[in-house]
């Protein structure tokens, strides 16, 4: 009884666990599909001059 | 002379052994001495090999003190000796991890950043992209990047921080950030160290969720200037790992860089010193009151697959674990509170073994 509970009790978590990780997954396939590599490539491979507090 | 050194010896040794046998009737009991328990067996062991003590229950002392001399060399300190520095599983990990993220050495030598293919890869932690050794790209600013300079859902850099932020949650922060580990280590430094009041450390506590909705997604997306592009705010106006990470080393570095910090780079740094200050004081302030990464993996704490065990039948209540806690979360009560960082110190605390490592 107490195991089933806390396999109901889970429940929720272990879907919402799967729905977000499917979601990251999917976000990381479109946002490769896009390009978006190139773009966050871009700016971290020149020196950031506002992380380095010149602006 | 060889001979009769022999012989007394055994001669002492047969009386000791039978008033040995006495005492050890008298104190341990007829019943042990007879069939010749362990207690029994020691003591005349003990005497047979070495002859050491004219009582057994001094030569079972001495049984029981060899081992801890035995131990007291090991534990022996020596100033500057590597030797007695003994690593925390935390701490190992704190500092391969540092080393694996800013592993491009040549770019210390140099004075350069890496510009190879993995940069375009977040990792995990706040690491800022430009410091020498960064391997690999700031979730963080890639984030306000992508929204402040293309102005689109930025599907990449998200996919990265929801697939770390479920798989691993803010064990990156106790276990991963080097920035965590600067903060620990700086800890560390004997100063006094004080406790925020709950007055003001609950409110305060919000302000890196602030930070994280103002400044690293909405200011970004929707602020546009000029240019049409929206500065880094966080990167510019906040992160100390920045300055700390890549902006001294570059300002020692280069010359011209050095040329151009103005009023912007002096913010930063006093920035820079308040946190390190915080930090000899109070453990993690930055992790506590600022960091938006922290702010945005604490929202995965109930789907994380690494979460904090406490087994209530094992507790005993002894509150060490809350007095250990850098995060001071009332473990005794929210294990897994948003605030917790998974550094595993409740663990090494608490003396009954009641906390675990959990994976769901």
């Amino acid at each position: 009884m107490g195991n089933r509970k806390k396999r109901e009790g889970n429940f929720p978590v272990r879907i919402v666990r799967a729905a977000v990780l499917l979601a990251a997954v999917a976000f990381l396939m479109v946002g490769i599909l896009q390009r978006e590599y190139l773009e966050v490539l871009q700016k971290a491979a020149r020196i950031c001059l506002e992380c380095i507090g010149i602006g | 002379m060889g001979k009769t050194g022999n012989r007394k010896p055994k001669r002492i040794n047969e009386v000791m052994e039978t008033e040995l046998m006495e005492d050890v009737k008298s104190t341990v009991g007829r019943k042990e001495a007879v069939t010749g328990t362990s207690k029994g067996k020691l003591c005349r062991d003990s005497i047979r090999s070495g002859g050491e003590g004219k009582r057994g229950g001094e030569g079972e002392r001495k049984q029981e003190k060899e081992p801890d001399k035995e131990k007291k060399p090991k534990e022996e300190k020596i100033p500057g000796s590597c030797r007695n520095i003994r690593l925390s599983f935390q701490r190992t990990v704190q500092i391969l991890s540092a080393a694996i993220f800013n592993g491009y050495v040549a770019g210390f030598a140099q004075g350069k950043i890496f510009t190879g293919k993995a940069k375009g890869l977040c990792v995990p932690v706040l690491n800022c992209y430009s410091c020498p050794g960064a391997l690999g790209a700031c979730p963080i600013g890639a984030l306000q990047t992508a929204l402040g300079a293309g102005h689109h859902i930025p599907f990449y850099v998200l996919g990265f921080m929801l697939l770390f932020g479920v798989v691993l949650g803010r064990v990156v922060c106790g276990l991963l950030c080097p920035f965590g580990l600067v903060q620990d280590l700086l800890h560390k430094i004997p100063l006094p160290k004080y406790s925020v009041p709950k007055k003001i450390d609950r409110p305060a506590r919000y302000l890196k969720y602030f930070i994280l909705l103002f400044l690293v997604i909405l200011l970004p997306a929707f602020l546009v200037d000029d240019t049409g592009v929206t500065p880094p705010l966080f990167c510019k106006y906040i992160c100390p790992a920045g300055t700390l990470e890549g902006g001294l080393f570059h300002m020692a570095a280069n010359a011209v860089l050095r040329g151009l910090a103005g009023i912007l780079f002096y913010w930063k740094l006093i920035l820079l010193i308040v946190v390190v200050l915080a930090s000899t004081m109070i453990p993690r302030p930055f992790c506590r009151y600022l960091c938006p990464l922290g702010a945005f993996y604490s929202l995965f704490r109930r789907f994380a697959f690494f979460s904090m065990h406490l087994e209530e039948t094992k507790c005993i209540g002894c509150k060490k674990c809350e007095g250990a806690c850098p995060m001071a979360v009332e473990v005794t009560k929210n294990i897994n509170s948003a605030e917790c960082i998974r550094c595993g110190k409740c663990r090494e605390v608490c003396p009954t073994g009641a906390i675990t490592y959990r994976k769901k």
